[in-house]
């Protein structure tokens, strides 16, 4: 496989005409000091070596690749493999960014860290690494999200954050955000804003990405030894977009390997109720980067809909707005319905109840699987466990509890 | 020379300060925004920075928030605030309209139409909250373009560095936001302020207005004391929520007027 150099961002965080730092002036010297501190850390060995300690005993890093043999088979297609980042400590991957920041914020003397949530997986990350490293921590949550995702709402309070509901706007992750970032500019000395995406102002889509490549370095040691070659198509579904990133960059060089994003597209594109910035948005700037949003005509930010607490988001992380335009990757939308399917096919076949965003990415390889050779390879990255979904998957199937 | 080069001059020699009221084009209603302009004008105000709506305004606190999500609600987004902008211009020819509000309406028009949609209608500066000096380089050429000035904030945490490169781009005056938050937010400390700002009107040669924080006539004169112009937003826009939809313009007058004698009778007893 031919490995070509890819070393976006450039110093001031930009992804061709993406990302950014479209911040008010009063966050800019937080931002510079983030990056500073940040760079450092990035060079510190003791650094790495204590991240690299902290995913293996606390997360239970490595996350194993799983064959879905019986999914496989019952498509008749290509080999569905699953990252099973479902498997981490507090059941997704978001846990891999919070344990990195954290650490940051610790070096920075940060004691106070505040994190804006979608399906709450981020929130529960966050507060889970405050405790861990003994900080304070306040959760934003639309109002919207705390009635969709109760259980994540207990679990964060009872790991000692304080979850504040937010009324604004769509009441979703978009507004958490906004609120988050109020918050940070009013207590900037003393609280470390930890970002659970791929998006705002630089350098945090460089940042998460960072922490969350470990995703795609295991894959590159694991694909081979499973299988003796890398996948076809790396397949992740994308909200802000950590998970996906996490994933593809370090397959970018490997220009054989098919990068696949997979966006929610709610109760379908055509529609406009969905959350797929990349497939049907357009550039513009939010919450402190330039990036595909779901936006009207007079540049006002449209709410994103989807069955998804985590991919209601009507943005997108820059860098999978500048491998779109480049062709590197490629942004596919999957329906609610189909998204249901999918995660009722994987409790049945495999015994895995994936988190309803990730069952986005699973509906995508179930779709093109049948289509491939039977010795094709595709790796979906397995983002979350589903438990926190219980309550919307039987609302929309008509089971009950 | 640009309005407001000119108007920050005739109040030097008058030895006055500017005062800059801050309304969400829109809010509380569209039709009022134009005389709620002129009432403003009547009452004492030199500037007026009017909002465009934006459907998330990050760096406002809840009270310019909700002023945005009203106008929102009543369909005004940048086009319709600069009809009202064009409007206001009809009957006053004189009070300089800086347009306050967020990137993304500006580049959804496209940063030269905009610009030149602007000029057209009137508008003598533009303050994009989140387009900071470094990403603002296509922002501040469209405006010099088209006789706009380019109006960017600074903070307490701002380095020398970056007042030197906003001193490189501003022009018409610039916006020190006066306490670390959203506006509306804390008191803010006098003090300090007025330790900071001739530093800063030294660096970058043009006026300096200060905002954030500003509620009562005695923080109005005190901070006209140093700055050469007072911002008030948030304590406008609680006015307006408070007002009877048929008081608006009579109350907002009342208060700015009172502004306007804190920071005059502090001149004078200087």
């Amino acid at each position: 496989m031919t490995a070509t150099i890819y070393d976006l961002p450039d110093a001031r965080g930009h992804f061709g005409p993406y990302g950014g730092v479209f911040v008010a002036e009063t966050l800019i010297p937080a931002l510079a000091e983030l990056r500073d501190a940040y760079a450092a850390a990035q060079r510190d060995p003791r650094f790495i070596a204590e991240f690299d300690a902290d995913l293996k005993h606390y997360v239970g890093r490595p996350s194993p690749i799983y064959h879905a043999k019986r999914l496989s088979d019952e498509l008749g297609g290509a080999q569905i493999y699953l990252k099973r980042e479902d498997l981490n400590h507090t059941g997704a991957h978001k846990i891999n960014n919070c344990v990195g920041q954290a650490m940051l914020a610790r070096r920075m003397g940060k004691k106070r860290v505040i994190a804006e949530t979608g399906a709450g997986q981020h929130g529960v990350a966050a507060a889970t690494v405050a405790a861990r490293y003994g900080m304070e921590c306040v959760v934003y949550m639309g109002s919207e999200d705390i009635r969709r995702q109760a259980a994540n709402v207990e679990r964060m309070k009872l790991l000692g954050a304080d979850v504040m509901p937010v009324e604004s706007g769509s009441r979703t992750l978009k507004d958490a955000l906004n609120e988050a970032m109020r918050d940070w500019v009013t207590h900037v000395s003393t609280t470390f804003y930890i970002i659970g995406t791929v998006a705002g102002p630089h350098p945090y889509p460089m940042m998460v990405r960072d922490f969350q490549s470990v995703i795609g370095r295991e894959c590159l040691t694991q694909m081979p030894e499973l299988r003796g070659r890398q996948p076809d198509a790396v397949i992740a579904c994308v909200g802000g977009g950590s998970n996906a990133i996490g994933i593809f960059h370090p397959y970018i060089p490997y220009g054989d390997v098919r990068l696949i994003g997979v966006e929610a597209a709610g109760d379908g594109i055509e529609t406009g109720r969905h959350a797929a910035s990349l497939t049907a948005g357009r550039p513009g700037v939010l919450h402190g980067n330039r990036t595909y949003l779901l936006q009207d005509a007079n540049g006002q930010i449209v709410e994103a809909h989807s069955i998804s607490a985590g991919l209601d988001y009507p943005g997108v992380g820059p860098e999978h707005a500048w491998l779109k335009d480049t062709g590197r990757a490629e942004y596919v939308a999957i329906d609610d319905a189909e998204a249901l399917r999918a995660f009722h096919a994987l409790c049945r076949l495999e015994g895995i109840i994936p988190a309803l965003e990730s069952a986005h990415a699973v509906a995508h390889a179930i779709k093109i699987a049948p289509s491939m050779a039977k010795d094709g390879i595709l790796l979906v990255n397995l983002s979350g466990r589903g438990d926190k979904d219980m309550h919307t998957v039987a609302e929309k199937s008509g089971i009950r509890l | 020379m640009s309005k407001i080069q000119a108007t920050f001059e005739r109040l030097q020699a008058q030895g006055r300060k500017a005062l800059i009221p801050f309304i969400a084009a829109g809010d509380p209603d569209p039709a009022l925004t134009v005389p709620l302009m002129h009432a403003l004008v009547e009452a004492g105000a030199d500037i007026i920075e009017l909002g465009v709506p934006f459907s998330d305004p990050m760096a406002d606190g809840p009270t310019i928030q909700r002023a945005s999500e009203r106008a929102l609600k009543k369909g005004v987004s940048l086009r319709r605030t600069l009809e009202m902008a064009a409007n206001f211009r009809a009957d006053n020819n004189e009070t300089p309209v800086v347009l306050m509000g967020y990137a993304n309406p500006i580049e959804a028009m496209g940063v030269d139409a905009f610009a030149a949609a602007a000029f057209d209608a009137g508008v003598d500066g533009v303050l994009a909250v989140d387009y900071p000096p470094e990403e603002s380089a296509d922002f501040a050429r469209a405006m010099r373009a088209n006789a706009l000035d380019p109006i960017f904030l600074l903070a307490p945490t701002s380095t020398e560095a970056r007042v030197a490169l906003v001193a490189k781009l501003a022009s018409g005056y610039v916006y020190y936001v006066s306490l670390e938050g959203v506006t509306g937010s804390g008191d803010l400390d006098v003090a300090a302020v007025a330790r900071r700002v001739p530093e800063i009107h030294a660096a970058v040669g043009v006026p300096v207005g200060v905002g954030f924080g500003i509620r009562d006539a005695r923080t109005a004169g005190a901070i006209a004391r140093f700055a050469n112009a007072v911002i008030v937003g948030s304590r406008i826009i609680e006015e307006i929520e408070q007002s009877q939809p048929g008081e608006v313009c009579a109350r907002v007058k009342r208060l700015v007027a009172e502004l306007r004698r804190g920071m005059d009778e502090s001149g004078q007893s200087r």
